[in-house]
């Protein structure tokens, strides 16, 4: 029987060959983060337990995980918003291979991200004037809706078309894609547009916007993956029909 | 049970979407069968479609008649969201998908009887 001063917290413990949960108990603070749950366990209870943090503030994007079956970043999620009669169930992020415990190899993330295109690639030196870009420009007002992504992977965690489909892009890439579409200073629209409408790309989005609920930066990339759509459509139209865009 | 990450509205509406799809696609199967009935003859035909008159087969109806508008409405929320300019609104717009395909539906049940 534990009292109200404590928190019963189930853990994922394991690797890529699989694991179980631990159950521990831990002291409730005020104010107290999940990240706090978690890093309070390591140090007090068992100190091989593996997680991923660094900044503590949602600027890293690296805590992220799985909190009563949701994603979520720790740092600034408080207990007392999401336990439910004083439990929390922490496992690794979903839709990512478990290196150990907590922490999720996040290597095929980032990799969509490179086939994604979402590098910036522009035209000038550093030697040259910065470009002036009016903010209330239509095309930068819709770079900057999509750019404050921290890559925590939370939105890739919620996507059922990633747990689906194994070759999926995931709304991280396919964001950050639109917000370099929308980026008049970048060369490389051409060809980021193919590589995220071929297979696998922007057209396996079903809009259930799993993405959007969860985002801790309030990002919707399924509005993203839906421009990423209208252009591909518009490109589609403009190459099959040239006489009509001329 | 839904999974805790699918609590979300949106999340219904495309299970709503998904399940309604797959009920019209079950029940086209039955349709083609009482078209074809009328291969049978008139007598045949004329029997089918009395049993289409039972008051369990109206409500049947009702529920087909939900699934159909639901689709439909639905679809067009989809055909804007991938094709308009981008809303904020769409757990508003599923949540309208539903209450108009039940006023439909229900439209239709007063008049079947």
């Amino acid at each position: 029987m534990h009292d109200s001063t404590s928190i019963q917290v189930r853990v994922w413990r394991g690797d890529a060959a699989g694991g179980d949960f631990a159950d521990y108990e831990v002291p409730q603070q005020p104010s107290q983060t999940v990240l706090d749950v978690v890093t309070w366990i390591q140090r007090h209870a068992d100190a091989t337990l593996s997680y991923r943090f660094a900044c503590r503030v949602g600027m890293c994007g690296s805590c992220a995980m799985m909190v009563n079956g949701v994603p979520r970043w720790t740092c600034r999620t408080h207990v007392n918003k999401v336990a439910q009669d004083n439990r929390l169930t922490l496992e690794p992020l979903r839709n990512l291979p478990v290196i150990k415990d907590l922490a999720c190899d996040m290597t095929v993330f980032f990799d969509k991200w490179k086939a994604a295109e979402g590098h910036f690639s522009g035209s000038l030196t550093r030697d040259r004037p910065v470009a002036a870009i009016s903010p209330r420009d239509r095309l930068r007002r819709a770079a900057n809706a999509a750019i404050e992504c921290i890559n925590c992977a939370i939105c890739y965690a919620a996507c059922d078309v990633v747990s689906w489909q194994a070759d999926y892009l995931g709304p991280a890439a396919l964001n950050r894609a639109w917000s370099l579409q929308n980026d008049i200073r970048d060369t490389n629209r051409a060809a980021r547009l193919q590589a995220v409408s071929a297979n696998g790309g922007c057209m396996h989005c079903h809009s259930q916007q799993g993405c959007a609920s969860y985002c801790p930066n309030e990002l919707n990339p399924t509005a993203s993956i839906a421009g990423l759509k209208r252009q591909a459509a518009g490109s589609f139209l403009k190459k099959k029909y040239p006489e009509h865009y001329a | 049970m839904i999974k805790p990450h699918r609590r979300q509205a949106l999340y219904l509406a495309f299970l709503l979407h998904r399940l309604s799809g797959l009920g019209l696609a079950l029940f086209l199967p039955l349709h083609f069968y009482v078209l074809g009935r009328a291969l049978d003859g008139e007598a045949a035909f004329d029997a089918t479609l009395g049993w289409t008159e039972g008051p369990l087969v109206k409500i049947a109806e009702f529920g087909l008649v939900f699934l159909l508008a639901v689709h439909f409405f639905g679809g067009l929320r989809l055909l804007a969201l991938e094709n308009l300019r981008w809303s904020d609104r769409h757990k508003n717009y599923a949540a309208a998908a539903v209450a108009i395909a039940f006023f439909v539906a229900c439209g239709f049940l007063l008049r079947a009887f």
